[in-house]
């Protein structure tokens, strides 16, 4: 099963179990990381799951949707390695992915 | 005690029960967590039941949320089928409807609400469902085919979401509203003419200002009779029409109830051991500066988060701004504040269109806003209406005016 890493604004990581299909946002609030709150529970409403995602991975995903992007311009401090967590299924290609938790959000 | 040998009952296993069993355990809480819920199943989300579920793009385990496996890995003890029938303050104990008991240290009250249903005679046959559970949903399903006829009781955002998916699948699909608009209750007169064009457009029969008479054929209705006699064939029928909230219980323990369980801003109810959360509380908003009742996501988790810090001994009070979504067809709707008591509309975009932002403004500051498929528009505004932000009407028009440069650094 892919791993995938989630890394908080103070450095603390935390290497999760993710089965392939579900989301980012999913495998962080199954295992209870902080900071990621999925409040919509998937449905790109809320940007609650919004995270840094590290190279080489967030070259390799399909990018970000209209909607999608919309929701990071406004999110907590967005970046150019920003996405939603909800809208990023895990793949077995995505085994080791890096993702970081925006401060404050 | 040491928390450790604590134990911690929570009374409904809904949005605000689930988040509050995960928040326990995230703030470190290390006693026995019970999670009572009447309904089979584990926490869900309620909101693909009106949308991605009903419309079978989602399995039952795309609504959990928190998966079985991983509810026991966090030591959630989960009992369903369980209806918590008394409370006895005295003995810090809970009986079930089946006799089980349950001593508790600290009690969550999560116990939300249930659908209000239609007082007609044959309001009670199979084939009038409400749509609140997995269960309705479940029945709802094997209607849910091309042809079919559905009559939709209600035009708030249940009923219209579920008239979006009907439609999808294609089906005949008539929703009957009592009021002389859809969305009443929550938007102006100009966002629910948008709404009724789109489900116009998208061929729905969308009625306001009917009234119901009843209900014809048995064992299923068939027809549904209008005041004045008009018949409407129905092979099922689904009622929308709003929510009681699960206080029964409150009050028979003798706790404040008046439209919802009254808590604080700690989600602290009239008893010191006891909390409640989500759409079963009457809360003071900071943000309404008075008392409300929610029935939204967002109220139910946030609140639970703050029950769950005060029964863990690290208080954090409930201060958030309300916000909610709807999707129907292509659309997505967010709205954040609540625009009762405005005194001035704007609009950025096109009400003749499909995207288009609603502002409302009192005394000059930004106290909602409804935005449809305008997500950047929706985020700044949600940063505008919490900071209560002043701002110029004019610019809130202009389109050539990014949202964005209207938020005060
Ligand atoms: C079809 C539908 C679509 C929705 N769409 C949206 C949306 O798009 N956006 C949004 O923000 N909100 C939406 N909502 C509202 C949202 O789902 C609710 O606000 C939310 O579920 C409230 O959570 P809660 O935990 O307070 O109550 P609930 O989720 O209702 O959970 C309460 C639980 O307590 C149980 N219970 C009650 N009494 C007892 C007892 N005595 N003993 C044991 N168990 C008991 C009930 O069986 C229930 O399972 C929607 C709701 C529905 C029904």
């Amino acid at each position: 099963m892919p791993k995938i890493v989630f890394v908080q604004p103070d450095g603390r990581r935390q290497i999760v179990d993710a089965p392939v299909g579900q989301s980012l946002m999913e495998a962080a609030t199954q295992n209870l990381v902080p900071g990621i709150v999925g409040e919509c529970g998937g449905s790109c409403s809320c940007a609650t799951c919004h995270v840094y995602i590290d190279e080489p991975w967030f070259s390799q995903l399909t990018p970000a949707d209209e909607m999608e992007a919309g929701m990071l311009e406004g999110a907590v401090a967005p970046g150019p390695h920003s996405r939603l967590g909800c809208q990023v299924p895990v793949t077995d290609a995505l085994d080791g992915l890096v993702a970081h938790v925006p401060p404050g959000q | 005690m040491s928390d450790a040998a604590s134990t911690y009952v929570i009374v409904g296993a809904g949005q605000a029960g689930g988040e509050l069993a995960a928040e326990l355990r995230k703030l470190g809480y290390a006693g026995r967590i019970v999670l009572l819920g009447e309904e089979p199943h584990i926490p869900y989300r309620r909101p693909p039941l009106s949308k991605a579920y009903l419309a079978g793009e989602i399995a039952e385990t795309g609504l959990y949320v928190i998966q079985e496996a991983q509810l026991a890995k966090i030591g959630v003890e989960f009992v369903g089928n369980a209806r918590v029938a008394a409370i006895d303050r005295a003995a810090k104990t809970v009986r079930l409807a089946d006799g089980r008991a349950f001593a508790y240290d600290k009690l969550a009250l999560t116990t939300g609400g249930r659908a209000r249903m239609l007082t007609l005679p044959g309001a009670e046959r199979p084939n009038v469902l409400a749509l609140r559970t997995i269960a309705d949903v479940q029945k709802l399903k094997p209607y849910c085919q091309p042809g079919k006829r559905i009559v939709i009781i209600g035009g708030g955002f249940i009923g219209l979401e579920t008239a979006a998916v009907a439609r999808k699948l294609g089906l005949q699909v008539t929703v009957l509203e009592g009021l002389p608009r859809v969305l009443a209750r929550v938007t102006v007169p100009e966002v629910s003419a948008f709404f009724e064009r789109v489900h116009r457009e998208a061929g729905v029969d969308l009625r306001t200002g009917v009234q119901i008479e009843g209900f014809e054929g048995e064992p299923e209705v068939t027809q549904v009779v209008l005041a004045g006699g008009e018949k409407i064939p129905a092979d099922v029928v689904v009622v929308g029409i709003g929510l009681t909230p699960n206080t029964e219980l409150a009050e028979a323990a003798g706790l404040a109830v008046d439209n919802g369980i009254v808590v604080d801003e700690h989600a602290q109810t009239s008893d010191p051991d006891i909390v409640a959360a989500g759409d079963c509380t009457n809360h003071p908003s900071e943000f309404l500066g008075r008392r409300v009742r929610l029935e939204s996501v967002q109220n139910a988790m946030e609140q639970a988060r703050s029950a769950a810090r005060t029964m863990a001994g690290k208080p954090d009070p409930y201060r958030a701004v309300p916000w909610f979504w709807s999707d129907q067809y292509d659309l997505k709707l967010q709205m954040v504040g609540l625009s009762s008591g405005f005194d001035r509309f704007v609009v950025r975009g096109d009400l003749g269109g499909r995207a288009f932002a609603a502002f409302y403004l009192k005394d000059g500051r930004l106290i909602a806003a409804d935005a449809v498929s305008r997500p950047q528009d929706f985020m700044f505004a949600k940063k505008l209406v919490a900071m209560a932000a002043s701002v110029d009407p004019a610019q809130l028009a202009d389109e050539s005016v990014p949202l964005k440069n209207l938020v005060p650094a």
